[in-house]
């Protein structure tokens, strides 16, 4: 029984591997950008576009609308680096209705070297957004004594990230291989369909997470808008 | 009793009580954040796709805490460097 794709070596020369997590993320990217580029290739104006870019767009201004649902003022600026997560996350996990496709997001490599993205990131956009020294001062928030817990938060989330969609892949494929010793008829299939279902959730809450932390970074006054807002609604509510 | 028996002892009792215990309060407060998410739905069925969403989220927020002990039950049961350490040191 092996816990994730990295167990399973294609071709090996010294020291140089080739698992099937590579093998697979290789795949996905063949697959996500040779589509898009044939879709895009030939974009209209026209009232009448292709089916593709019908789907396309669907999928892009679904995304943009998730992002500004976040509170976020430009989702423009941001949608190339959370879109792109959220994709492929999500198309990764969808693949798994392919025979003899090993999810590499069940595989910590993935799910950490995606949680890094997230953990550069969000200084990349703060910065941008407000300045260093804007974005620095946001980690002395409520009292300079906070430092050390502010950048504890900062590392532990990051790894919470990671492993919380690897142990939802990994789990999911776990659980089938050993239903598949207990019961191999029918009970396997049900599992694999709760298990896109978590992987679609999985890939949702990815994307809002690593929006929300980009959000955090990047709005002025975050200490004090929020509470200003409850506290509004509040009042309205019991009036 | 040897080194590796103690090992596996040890690991298995551990496994158990880290997924049992471990899936206790998740479940508690997966079903306090369903119920009251039911409760804002009847007040509120305008708000049902923001609360849905967030519901969601939560969930998934908190189911994560149940997943990192099943995490560390399959490290202790599947790939446990102990185990592997004293397996390696027997068999050289």
């Amino acid at each position: 029984m092996h816990l994730s794709p990295d167990d399973i070596v294609f071709w090996q020369y010294d020291f140089v591997k080739l698992n099937a997590t590579i093998v697979f993320t290789w795949l996905l990217i063949l697959v996500l950008t040779v589509g898009s580029r044939l879709i895009t290739r030939s974009l209209t104006n026209e009232l009448q576009g292709s089916r593709w870019q019908n789907a396309l767009e669907i999928i892009v201004l679904g995304i943009e609308k998730q992002i500004a649902n976040i509170g976020m003022v430009s989702p423009r600026r941001y949608i190339v680096f959370l879109g792109s997560l959220l994709l492929f996350v999500g198309i990764a996990n969808l693949f798994t209705i392919f025979p003899g496709y090993e999810p590499p997001t069940g595989s910590l490599s993935t799910t950490i070297a995606l949680a890094l993205c997230v953990f550069v990131a969000v200084p990349y956009f703060g910065i941008k957004q407000k300045g260093i020294k804007g974005y620095f001062a946001s980690y002395l928030q409520p009292t300079a004594l906070m430092l050390p817990f502010n950048i504890i938060g900062e590392l532990s989330r990051t790894f919470a990230l990671a492993v919380r969609l690897f142990g939802n892949i990994m789990s999911g494929s776990m659980i089938i291989a050993i239903l598949l010793l207990i019961s191999p008829l029918l009970f396997p299939i049900v599992m694999t369909v709760l298990g896109l279902l978590t992987g679609m959730v999985q890939a949702y809450i990815f994307f809002v997470l690593a929006s929300v932390y980009i959000a955090a970074a990047t709005s002025v006054s975050a200490a004090k808008l929020p509470l200003q807002t409850i506290n509004g609604s509040d009042n309205k509510h019991r009036k | 009793m040897n080194e590796l028996t103690l090992i596996a002892v040890v690991s298995i009792i551990t496994g158990g009580i880290t997924i049992g215990f471990g899936a206790i309060g998740p479940a508690f407060a997966e079903g306090r954040a369903v119920a009251s998410a039911l409760a804002a739905l009847a007040q509120q069925p305008d708000a049902s796709s923001t609360i849905t969403r967030t519901l969601f989220v939560g969930l998934a927020m908190i189911e994560s805490t149940a997943i990192y002990c099943f995490v560390v039950t399959m490290i202790l049961l599947f790939s446990n460097p102990f185990w592997n350490y004293f397996v390696d040191l027997s068999g050289a």
